[in-house]
C-alpha cells in the first residue's frame, strides 16, 4: 500500500461524498448509537425488520471518509438480509479489516476496505458503523464505544 | 547566565545528521517528521548518554558508598544542575525531577493548592489548556468545592487578556496557564499574566511543555512560582521532566508521594522528610532518564535557543504561507506570537483522512483533538491536522507537506 488511491478507492470516496441511506427511520424497530472517542466519530443506526429480514436500514453521523463510507456501504449491503446473514457479514467484515481476508472475491464491494488492515489506527473507523448495527440488532440501547 | 549563541548560519543538515531515526523511509518515501509537539526525536548524544549510564555506571542514587552509586549520583545531580541552568532557577533545590509536565501539575495541585482552597475559592486557567492543565484542577475543585474559571481566547487563538484580568478576582487562589499552546501554537504573555496575578497576591504555575524546546526559558524573569517542562518534547527521553518551584513555596508544601529517598529518618512514630528537592522525589527516580534529559539540555544549549527559535519561526511562517496557497485550507490559530505549530483543516476532508494520506507520502503529522478538546470546540472543528517543527525540520519537508495536501485535495475531488 503506497498510493493514496489504493486505500481511498473511488467507491469509498463516492460513498463519502454521497452517503446512502443517510437519514432517520421514524418508528424503527432497532436503534443504536456508536462513537469512537479517540477521533470523535459518531454514528447512529436505525433498523426496520419485516419477517426477520431487514426491510430498511439507515444511518447518520459524522466522521472521516473511511467511517462514513463504510457505514453507507453497510446499509446498502444488509438491506433485505436476515438478521443472521447481516451478523455473518459483520464477522467477515471484521476479519477483513483486522487481519485481512483470503477470500476477498466473495466479499464483493466490501473488498474496497481490504487496505484498511494495514492501518491499525483506522480499523476502528471502518468498523464503527458495523459495530453499531450489531448493537442495534442485539437491542443495546446504551451507546457503544470502540474503546 | 551563559548561553551559547550560534554565530554561524544555522546548519540544519548537520543537525539532521545527529538524529538516527530521521534517516529512514516510510511507505517508500523519506520520513518527514512534523509531529514534534507530540514528541521530539532524540539525537545520538542523548541516546549515548543513557547507554553509557547503563553500560558503565548503573547503580541506585543517593545510597551506596560504592563507586558506581557515586558516579550515578554525580551524573543524576549534574543533570539537575543542567536543568536548573536551562530554566535559570536560582538553586538546584528548586528543580524537582518528575515524570513529566502532567505529574508536575498534579504535584502542585495536590501539595500546594489543595490545602489552600475551599468552597467559594477559584482556580483560573485558560481556554487553550492541554487536558493535563484542566483535569487536575477539575479533580481539585470537585474535592474542595472550589470553582474552576476559564479565561477565553480570541478568534485568532490569543488569550483574551481583558477577560483574564476580569476573571482574576479576589476569589482567585491560583492561576495555571500554558506558556505555548500545543494545539494552536499561541505564545502567552506569561510575564504579564504573572505580574497581574501577583498584584492580586495570586501564585502562578506555567505549563512550559511546549515552550521549552522552542524559546529560551527564564523562570526568574517570568517570575513564575512554578514552571513545568517535559524532557521528551525537548529531544530527551520520555518519562522524565522537571518541576521548578520557588524555594520559599516548595519549603511549605506537603509531600506528594511517600516512600524512599524523600525521607531523612523513619520510625513508626514519626518520619522526618528530606530536604528539597528530594522531599518530592519518592522512590528510585528515573536515573537514566534524568541523565538523558541533562544531555538533551546540553544539546539544545549547544545549538543555541535563540538560533533554534529563529529557525523554527521561519518554518512556521513558511508553512503558513505555503499552506494558504491551497484553496480550502484554514489555519486554526493565527495569533501574532506563535511557536512551532501550524494547525489546519482542509474543507471537505476529515483530518484523519488527511493524516493517513500524508503518512502514505512519508509525512508524519498529528491529527485529532491534540488533547485539547475545548480548543477544538472553540473553533467549531472536531479535529485538526497539526504540523509542528523541531530543530531538524526543513523548508523542503514543508514543501512535501504542502504537495501532499494538494494531492489529498485531488483525491477527494
Amino acid at each position: 500500500m503506497s498510493d493514496m488511491r489504493e486505500l481511498y478507492q473511488e467507491m469509498i470516496l463516492d460513498h463519502n461524498r454521497k452517503p446512502r441511506n443517510f437519514r432517520v427511520i421514524e418508528g424503527a424497530d432497532h436503534h443504536a448509537e456508536g462513537q469512537n472517542p479517540l477521533c470523535g466519530d459518531q454514528v447512529q443506526v436505525w433498523v426496520k425488520l419485516e419477517d426477520g429480514r431487514i426491510s430498511d436500514v439507515a444511518f447518520q453521523g459524522q466522521g472521516c471518509a473511511i467511517s462514513k463510507s463504510s457505514a453507507s456501504m453497510m446499509t446498502d449491503l444488509v438491506k433485505g438480509k436476515t438478521r443472521e446473514e447481516a451478523e455473518e457479514l459483520f464477522l467477515r467484515f471484521q476479519e477483513l479489516v483486522t487481519v485481512g481476508s483470503e477470500d476477498i472475491e466473495s466479499l464483493g464491494r466490501l473488498a474496497v476496505f481490504a487496505g484498511v488492515h494495514a492501518f491499525p489506527s483506522r480499523v476502528k473507523c471502518a468498523s464503527l458503523g458495523w459495530h453499531t448495527l450489531h448493537a442495534a440488532l442485539k437491542g443495546e440501547e446504551a451507546p457503544i464505544s470502540t474503546e | 547566565m551563559e548561553r551559547t549563541v550560534m554565530t554561524t548560519p544555522y546548519d540544519v543538515e548537520k543537525v539532521r545528521a545527529g538524529f538516527p531515526v530521521l534517516h529512514q523511509e516510510v511507505h517508500g518515501k523519506p520520513l518527514a517528521y512534523l509531529d514534534n509537539a507530540a514528541t521530539s526525536q532524540k539525537p545520538e548524544v542523548v541516546i549515548e548518554a543513557m547507554k553509557h549510564y547503563y553500560e558503565a555506571d548503573n547503580a541506585n542514587v543517593h545510597r551506596g558508598v560504592h563507586q558506581l552509586s557515586e558516579r550515578a549520583t554525580r551524573d543524576y545531580e549534574d543533570a539537575r544542575a543542567k536543568v536548573q541552568r536551562f530554566m535559570n532557577a536560582a538553586s538546584s533545590k528548586e528543580v524537582v525531577f518528575v515524570r513529566g509536565t502532567t505529574e508536575a501539575i498534579n504535584l502542585v495541585a495536590y501539595s500546594f493548592v489543595r490545602p489552600l482552597v475551599g468552597k467559594g475559592d477559584e482556580v483560573l486557567i485558560t481556554a487553550m489548556e492541554h487536558h493535563s492543565n484542566i483535569v487536575p484542577w477539575q479533580i481539585l475543585c470537585e474535592e474542595t468545592g472550589a470553582t474552576l474559571r476559564v479565561a477565553p481566547i480570541n478568534d485568532d487563538g490569543a488569550l483574551d487578556m481583558e477577560a483574564f484580568s476580569v476573571l482574576l478576582s479576589d476569589k482567585t487562589r491560583f492561576v495555571s496557564v500554558t506558556h505555548v499552546s500545543n494545539a494552536l501554537g499561541t505564545v502567552n504573555p506569561v510575564r504579564e499574566i504573572v505580574r497581574l496575578s501577583h498584584e492580586k497576591g495570586v501564585p502562578v504555575m506555567v505549563d512550559g511543555a511546549q515552550a521549552a524546546p522552542h524559546i529560551p526559558i527564564d523562570v526568574r524573569a517570568i517570575d513564575a512560582d512554578f514552571y513545568a517542562i517535559s524532557s521528551h518534547k525537548m529531544y530527551g527521553p520520555t518519562g522524565v521532566g522537571a518541576l521548578y518551584g520557588k524555594e520559599s513555596l516548595l519549603e511549605t508544601m506537603r509531600p506528594y508521594q511517600g516512600g524512599g529517598d524523600m525521607i531523612k529518618s523513619v520510625t513508626f512514630e514519626k518520619t522526618v522528610y528530606n530536604d528539597l528537592p528530594y522531599r518530592f522525589e519518592a522512590g528510585t527516580p528515573n536515573i537514566s532518564g534524568a541523565i538523558g534529559f541533562g544531555a538533551a539540555v546540553d544539546y539544545l544549549e549547544g545549538l543555541g535557543l535563540e538560533a533554534v527559535a529563529a529557525h523554527e519561526d521561519a518554518l512556521v511562517s513558511y508553512c503558513t504561507e505555503r499552506l494558504l496557497t491551497v484553496p480550502g485550507v484554514r489555519i486554526i490559530g493565527t495569533a501574532p506570537d506563535k511557536a512551532s505549530v501550524v494547525s489546519f483543516t482542509l474543507e471537505g476532508v476529515h483530518p484523519h483522512d488527511i493524516g493517513t494520506l500524508l503518512d502514505l507520502e512519508g509525512v508524519a503529522v498529528r491529527t485529532g483533538h491534540h488533547c485539547a478538546q475545548p480548543v477544538m470546540e472553540r473553533f467549531g472543528v472536531p479535529a485538526t491536522c497539526r504540523a509542528s517543527f523541531g530543530v531538524y525540520n526543513t523548508t523542503a519537508e514543508i514543501d512535501r507537506l504542502v504537495e501532499a495536501v494538494k494531492k489529498v485535495k485531488e483525491v477527494f475531488g
